[in-house]
């Protein structure tokens, strides 16, 4: 039997009803390994104006590279309540903020390994289906030989990677459109 | 190519593209709000990976036995027509999706959600938040008790009004399954002026988004019933070549 999968719709504006019980601001509660980071930014819209009615969901591996995954066979540590997840609405003014550890490298396609990344979906009222865009980490020299951000324009590839803002706080914006315009991904 | 070596180096079948036509675009002028928040720039065609292959995982541990039932969240009962809303989650193969979170939420009866921007001139009903959630069972079935929603109002175009519609968020097992969708109700007169649900341009999978009325869940003197089956993305049989 082969199916088409159904069409997305937009979360709308009142996404915080269904939404909000499962927000994680921080993915790395319970004592995981790593370097723990700060990682705040805004969502902003093709007039530079905060998206109120938005929502990220952040996806990652834990500091040893492993996702608590049953397809990540990888032979590397899993932590006992470390999920990997986080929700994060956001506020009045499109701001959104959480806390994480730094995720371990991944493999990539082939024989390659990818810098430390965590995995972003956002979805808002405006928006009929979710975009999915990447958070690299800022003074990692393993971004050069990342399989997916070679893909990226070079002069786009700014848009992924979080400025540091101090020792562990980065910033990492999402801009829909315009000059710095935030680099999404089609898998 | 043995599949379990390719899988320990991270290579596991890649999920299908999407079939032309049964997913919203962008950028779709009908539904104006998307023309501020619409990427401009062509989106970066990339490899599915081990990040985008696997997912959240989520247990019964995560909700309430009684989630999925949205009329019985207050001390009353909320105000409407009782119904029944249940199916299937499947992949693309056909395969049912087990023991994932299936989240909803909805306006109540009279077409008003209790939430601050919320403006429409519709009574609330304190006994109705309009929001619930449930694991799909080993054969991918849910089921949810709620209320019919109301139609409401919107400032898209003059004189806009949504059809009645129950949200639904899915997981499934990868990030790539991801899904937020509507399910709309059978017979709904203003399906075909709403630009959300028009924005499905291939007219089978639009009509999917529809849900049937389903008589043998219905429960005598007491609900109505609608059947939803969602389709999430599946996979192609064979790994990737790296």
């Amino acid at each position: 039997m082969s199916l088409y999968a159904s069409g997305n719709q937009t979360v709308g504006p009142y996404l915080h009803i269904g939404l909000d019980w499962l927000t994680t601001r921080d993915i790395a509660a319970r004592g995981a390994k790593g370097e723990r980071v700060a990682i705040e930014g805004r969502l902003l819209d093709g007039e530079g104006v905060g998206v109120s009615d938005g929502l990220v969901e952040i996806w990652q591996a834990n500091s040893h590279g492993k996702y608590a995954h049953p397809q990540d066979q990888q032979k590397k540590r899993l932590e006992r309540g470390f999920r990997g997840f986080g929700r994060i609405p956001t506020d009045d003014q499109g701001a959104f903020r959480f806390t994480t550890i730094k995720p371990g490298r991944v493999p990539g396609p082939g024989a390659t390994l990818q810098a430390p990344h965590l995995v972003v979906a956002v979805f808002m009222r405006g928006m009929l289906k979710h975009l999915a865009t990447r958070i690299y980490f800022p003074d990692e020299q393993s971004n050069a030989e990342d399989p997916l951000l070679k893909l990226v324009p070079p002069a786009r590839r700014a848009t992924l990677i979080a400025k540091r803002k101090a020792k562990s706080a980065l910033e990492w914006n999402i801009i829909l459109q315009g000059k710095n315009e935030t680099v999404f991904f089609d898998f | 190519m043995n599949k379990r070596a390719a899988a320990k180096r991270g290579e596991l079948p890649r999920y299908r593209s999407f079939h032309p036509g049964t997913q919203p675009e962008y950028n779709y002028p009908p539904y104006a709000s998307t023309q501020k928040r619409c990427p401009t720039q062509p989106l970066v065609v990339a490899p599915q990976t081990l990040s985008e292959l696997t997912g959240p995982v989520f247990g019964y541990g995560d909700i309430k036995p009684t989630d999925n039932d949205l009329t019985r969240q207050h001390r009353g009962e909320p105000i409407g027509e009782r119904i029944v809303v249940s199916g299937r989650v499947l992949d693309e193969n056909g395969k049912a999706v087990p023991h994932t979170l299936v989240e909803v939420w909805q306006a109540n009866c009279s077409g008003r959600y209790p939430h601050r921007t919320d403006q429409h001139d519709a009574p609330l009903d304190p006994n109705f938040s309009g929001a619930g959630r449930t694991m799909t069972d080993a054969e991918g079935r849910y089921r949810f008790v709620s209320i019919r929603p109301g139609e409401y109002p919107w400032r898209n175009h003059y004189n806009a009004w949504r059809p009645a519609h129950i949200h639904f968020s899915l997981f499934g097992p990868a990030f790539l399954t991801r899904m937020v969708t509507q399910m709309y109700f059978p017979g709904d007169p203003l399906l075909e002026f709403d630009p959300m649900y028009n924005s499905i341009a291939d007219q089978k999978a639009r009509i999917r988004l529809i849900s049937v009325f389903d008589w043998e869940n219905t429960v005598p003197e007491w609900a109505l019933a609608y059947r939803f089956d969602i389709v999430l993305r599946g996979r192609d049989a064979t790994p990737m070549e790296p």
